[in-house]
């Protein structure tokens, strides 16, 4: 038999078994439950089609049906890869473990993040207490017009806007201030800094300026149930984004590149925590905190009691993560 | 120019190689999702708009303004529908949506898997940074000049776009023609040439066609391949691909 004829013959065998490939892989592919017997179908599947990939790239390279064979088997491979599929465990894992792992290595940054927004904030309060105009730089003509007319924004605003709005308006606002604090975490935890600092010396300024007009009290009022997880959580995302520029900076793998998106991978995990935190101080900044029949008492509860459970849940108590005790040596 | 190649080594011994899909391909896929998006967020709205205040241009006018139930019901879904397009799909459809689909590409991670849900995740967040300052032009620049073709997104994702057309799935449909006599090779070239026949100007499609004829069909003489007129040429290559039984 010459080679053209053993080609032949080897194609007209294999032909049947290609032409099932596509609704096969397309099976595969939906389906999420595979019983034992067809994983390894699947992977038997994958030994053939590599042996024939490899016989047609050296009988027939560059041709059509070679490519499509490596179409094929680069679906496979992404099939068999693929990784285990069950949800309940993923999220126990992520927040009894995976969070509490994060939060323990962002310590440091969590720290000095927080630093730089109470620093921040207290040159704000600084900058108006000394210089009153430049309030102007920093809030908006409606707001200073207000307070500056003894009335702050906050009073009658669920008289304007009812409090679902209110809520989901305050959570994206958020969550967005949250995301570019850790996105910004590229530019070499710049951007980062850039967040946290306007933010705390806005914060900062801001108290300094109703404070002039006798009306901090009111805003604190205002603030307490809702911004202790909301400026925690703006802090803990602006970690977060450190971890990206320190990973950047001071790479811990063998490229930068693989140092980020290691860093990525595991700081996003903080994120995901700091979304739900943020749902729930959206509810209370829409619910509770303009409504005037609540005491500062009840808000300091609420604020102190959603605080506590921000603690546990970045410790992972909160989602029963068990401490495992350390061994007694002898 | 080839597209680059992303190797992967597998228990099988054999490679893997990955087509990394180029600038264009990715902007494709994000310009039918855009337009996709941008269509479904506006019927959303448009129909949402008539059925809770009667008239369009009563959104327009501002004369009164709308109640919270549109907000929550009109307004909220229309953003969500456009914001969240490309993280919910790429969820569910497993590293693809459908622009990425027509332009014939698919995200894969770096190990050529099936990216998880939190990869796909952390790729459409970092859209904020990639779609600085207007237009995509950070994600562009760095698709441009990095050397795989990727974005922010997927440098912290771990991810690629690779080619994924579908016309491969076709290949196997008219690989062994009935004329088991005719050379796999020229067969391949000969379905090649008649898929690019119309585009072809007919000296070049001629001189190519008549070559093919000539290898595969070794009974006919040179001046016999001359003297076939394009129509015949086509008839003739058609019929060795396909010979009635």
């Amino acid at each position: 038999m010459n080679a053209e004829a053993g080609m032949q013959a080897w194609l007209a065998s294999r032909v049947e078994t290609w032409r099932q490939l596509s609704p096969q892989l397309e099976a595969l592919e939906k389906s999420r439950n595979h019983s034992a017997a067809e994983a390894l179908q699947a992977i038997d599947l994958y030994r053939a089609l590599g042996r024939d990939l490899s016989i047609a790239r050296r009988i027939l390279p560059g041709s059509r049906v070679t490519k499509a064979l490596e179409h094929s088997y680069a679906k496979l491979h992404s099939i068999i890869y693929r990784k285990p599929h069950d949800w309940r465990a993923r999220l126990l894992t992520l927040f009894r473990e995976e969070i509490p792992e994060v939060v323990r290595e962002l310590r440091p940054a969590i720290v000095w993040v927080t630093l730089l927004f109470v620093l921040s904030a207290g040159a704000g309060w600084w900058l108006i207490s000394q210089h009153p105009e430049l309030i102007s730089l920093l809030a908006s003509e409606e707001m200073i017009n207000g307070v500056e007319g003894g009335r702050l924004w906050t009073e009658g605003l669920l008289n304007v806007t009812p409090s679902s709005v209110l809520s989901i308006g305050i959570l994206s606002n958020n969550i967005a201030v949250s995301l570019m604090a850790f996105c910004l975490g590229v530019l070499f935890g710049l951007g980062t800094f850039y967040i946290i600092a306007t933010n705390g010396l806005m914060l900062g300024a801001i108290f300094a300026f109703t404070h002039q007009h006798g009306m901090a009290g009111e805003l604190l009022k205002f603030v307490t149930a809702h911004g202790v997880v909301e400026l925690s959580v703006i802090c803990l995302a602006g970690a977060a984004g450190t971890m990206l520029g320190e990973a950047l900076i001071r790479p811990t793998h063998a490229t930068r590149r693989e140092s980020f998106q290691h860093a990525a991978t595991k700081a996003s995990r903080l994120l995901v925590l700091c979304a739900l935190l943020l749902v729930g101080c959206g509810f209370i900044e829409g619910y509770l905190s303009p409504d005037p029949s609540f005491p500062m008492i009840s808000r300091g509860v609420v604020g102190f009691g959603y605080g506590m459970v921000m603690i546990a849940a970045l410790t992972g108590d909160l989602f029963g993560r068990k401490r495992v005790k350390p061994a007694v040596g002898f | 120019m080839a597209a680059p190649q992303v190797i992967l080594q597998s228990i099988t011994g054999v490679d893997v190689e990955l087509r990394i899909a180029g600038v264009g391909s990715r902007s494709f896929a994000f310009v039918i999702d855009w337009h996709i998006r941008a269509v479904l967020a506006f019927t959303w709205w448009a129909i949402g708009s008539l059925v809770s205040l009667g008239d369009i241009a009563t959104f327009f006018a501002g004369e009164e303004a709308p109640g919270p139930g549109y907000f929550l019901w009109v307004l909220l879904p229309t953003a969500g529908i456009y914001l969240f397009y490309h993280p919910i799909l790429e969820v569910l459809m497993r590293g693809s949506t459908p622009g990425k689909r027509m332009a014939g590409v698919r995200i894969v991670t770096r190990t050529g898997d099936i990216p998880s849900m939190g990869a796909l995740l952390i790729r459409n967040v970092f859209r904020l940074i990639d779609s600085l300052p207007f237009a995509y032009l950070v994600g562009l620049a760095t698709a441009l000049f990095t050397e795989q073709h990727v974005r922010f997104g997927d440098i912290a994702a771990g991810t690629l776009l690779i080619l994924d057309s579908k016309e491969h799935d076709t290949s196997f449909a008219r690989l062994t023609p009935p004329n088991r006599s005719l050379d796999p090779r020229a067969a391949d070239l000969i379905h090649e040439l008649l898929e690019r026949w119309t585009a072809l100007d007919e000296k070049t499609r001629g001189e190519i066609g008549r070559s093919l004829l000539a290898r595969a069909d070794r009974s006919m003489s040179p001046e016999q391949l001359a003297q076939l007129s394009t129509v015949e040429l086509r008839t003739r290559l058609q019929t060795l691909l396909n010979p009635t039984p």
